[in-house]
């Protein structure tokens, strides 16, 4: 314990309701600073969250507000009933669970393989060029993004349907196609989050021993066996990290991203829980009915999470926060 | 150790430095084939359609998008507002809060730090946050910009993480000398904390630029639409009138193609100009941020 004239003025046992008192008027400046962030919080976050009583009521009040939940009449369970009953449940589940999976196999270990390239750039103008170049998509809007890849992928004079016309194909409609949206889904998301992904895996490698490269390199192995024996060994704990994070993160639905590209034509291999629950809630205002779907994945979420934080205390790390 | 390279690895280095700068090559050409386009008349477009350089310029898209009644200059100084308003409170609030969970001795920061970080991990969903927001009266109302999203847990974290490593020894020879919690918080905490300020500046700029959902759901206005937003819904429909032009019509309109190109130059550039000189910052940010130390 460090020595805090606070903590050192000696007091004479006071009663609790006493302490208590003293402590408000001890860390006064504290309080007062915690005070709007707490408000906040209480606010905006905690009130949401008793609002989730929505989703056992049948709330009608389209013109009202948060008040009018209270006065809602209570129907149990119904609300996940016919969720569950419906034939959006099961496309919702399987979209959500399928584009998870799409993500952990392809978009999770891309932003490790180009660390890994990365770093075996020799110039280092060159290697902090790259850095940049491949950080900047993650600055961009999933809007903007959407309307890059519109642009690109554009069935009239888009940048590739013109090279696939140029080469005696048919234009490809890939942001209607239910066979291409969801590659599409993955690689845009890989474009975006490739090189911002790839600055925790670059850090851990820049704490490698450089000796045990030379070593190696005096024993005869080559460039791939280095890194599948020394760079990829000592980046095991981080991926490991990351991938409980990875799979913590299963039921974030990625909303601004699918929002953007999809349209009623693809709606069956890339509506998920958010989307789902903007368009019956908002669009519809079946506010009770889209608060229960929402709060099943919320339910499911946090599960995940506190999964994978058990998981990665197991492993040694500290836990995240 | 240059001298030494065997065969094999410069082999390897020259495929590497091929492949990165193919890499560059994929994550530039979509900008730069946006920006080109955005000065590219109509005709040559359709002609030409993989050219990245037009040989006629055509600067009409920028020209209509700048001009009076344009609605995109409201989107602009609405989303440049909040971005400059919502950045200064966020930073503010985040930073006061951060201190005292700094504390080990502060007697809440355990369960005030329990209380926020769940907030990471479970939400009251989309319905009651939108039922909340409207009965606290911001529909149509520019402070559901800033209000709702004042502190970022993650953000909040990430600065908690640096004032850790900020020595208490500077704290306690302040407080001999009288200074009290919200002196030594301005003039040694934040003086010493630069860089994770500018990281979480930073990272809430780019959230406040690039945020269009709140527009979204809560602004029937369209002079008061985020630019993202704005441009949002040039790319989802097929004229541009009703969407850019507010108050009186204008005498001139740019093929659609053209004016939502040159949005996108314009929402985009700032981010793309400001980013590069803070790489340093966020690269540290996300380290301090991300795993705790």
């Amino acid at each position: 314990m460090k020595s805090h004239p606070v903590i050192n003025r000696t007091v004479p046992k006071p009663s609790r309701g006493r302490t208590i008192l003293r402590q408000a008027i001890d860390y006064r400046y504290l309080h007062l600073m915690v005070l709007p962030g707490l408000l906040f919080f209480l606010i905006f976050k905690y009130v949401p969250m008793y609002g989730i009583i929505i989703a056992f009521k049948n709330y009608k009040g389209a013109a009202g507000g948060f008040e009018a939940i209270m006065s809602a009449p209570w129907i149990g369970f119904k609300n996940f009933e016919t969720f569950f009953n419906s034939l959006y449940c099961q496309r919702v589940f399987t979209n959500t669970i399928y584009l998870s999976l799409l993500r952990l196999v392809f978009s999770f270990p891309a932003p490790i393989l180009l660390a890994l390239l990365i770093n075996e750039i020799r110039s280092n103008w060159f290697k902090r060029s790259v850095q940049t170049i491949t950080y900047m998509p993650y600055f961009l809007s999933w809007v903007v993004v959407a309307g890059l890849l519109n642009t690109m992928l554009s069935p009239d004079n888009g940048a590739i349907n013109t090279l696939i016309k140029m080469s005696g194909g048919q234009p490809i409609y890939f942001l209607t196609s239910k066979q291409w949206f969801r590659p599409i889904l993955i690689l845009s998301e890989i474009w975006k989050n490739i090189g911002y992904g790839s600055i925790v895996y670059l850090a851990a490698i820049t704490s490698i021993d450089q000796e045990q490269y030379e070593a190696a390199r005096v024993d005869g192995a080559n460039k791939l066996q280095q890194i599948l024996h020394i760079t990829l060994p000592a980046l095991s704990e981080i991926i490991a990290i990351m991938l409980i994070l990875q799979i913590g993160r299963m039921f974030d639905d990625n909303f601004d991203q699918i929002y953007n590209l999809y349209s009623p034509s693809v709606y069956e291999v890339s509506d998920v829980f958010e989307t789902y629950v903007y368009r019956n809630g908002i669009q519809q205002s079946k506010f009770s009915y889209s608060a229960a779907v929402g709060l099943v994945k919320s339910v499911l979420a946090l599960a995940m999470i506190m999964f994978s934080n058990k998981a990665s205390k197991k492993l040694g790390a500290q836990g995240l926060f | 150790m240059r001298g030494t390279t065997t065969r094999g690895e410069r082999i390897f280095y020259t495929v590497n430095n091929i492949f990165m700068v193919l890499l560059c090559a994929v994550m530039l050409y979509p900008v730069l084939f946006v920006v080109g386009r955005s000065v590219t008349p109509e005709i040559e477009r359709a002609l030409h359609p993989l050219r990245l350089i037009p040989s006629t310029f055509d600067w009409s898209g920028y020209s209509f998008i700048l001009s009076s009644g344009s609605n995109i200059v409201n989107s602009y100084v609405t989303t440049i507002l909040r971005t400059l308003i919502g950045t200064t409170l966020n930073i503010i609030i985040t930073t006061l809060l951060a201190y005292p969970l700094s504390k080990p001795y502060y007697p809440l920061r355990k369960p005030l730090t329990a209380l926020i970080v769940f907030t990471m991990w479970f939400s009251g969903g989309l319905i009651p946050s939108f039922l909340l927001n409207k009965s606290l009266g911001l529909l149509n109302n520019f402070w559901v910009y800033i209000f709702p999203s004042l502190v970022n847990a993650f953000n909040l974290i990430v600065i908690r993480n640096f004032f850790y490593q900020i020595p208490d020894s500077l704290e306690e020879s302040a407080k001999l000398d009288g200074a009290n919690d919200l002196r030594v918080f301005f003039s040694i905490y934040l003086p010493l904390s630069t860089a994770a300020v500018a990281t979480i500046t930073l990272f809430y700029a780019v959230y406040h630029w690039n945020m269009w959902f709140d527009s979204m759901l809560y602004m029937n206005k369209k002079e008061m639409w985020t630019m993202q937003y704005t441009l949002r819904q040039l790319i989802d429909s097929a004229t541009v009138t009703d969407i850019t032009v507010v108050g009186s019509s204008m005498d001139f309109i740019p093929p659609a193609e053209t004016v939502r190109m040159a949005t996108i130059v314009i929402a985009t550039v700032p981010i793309l100009c400001v980013y590069p000189f803070l790489q340093k910052y966020f690269v540290k940010g996300m380290l301090v941020g991300s795993v705790k130390g």
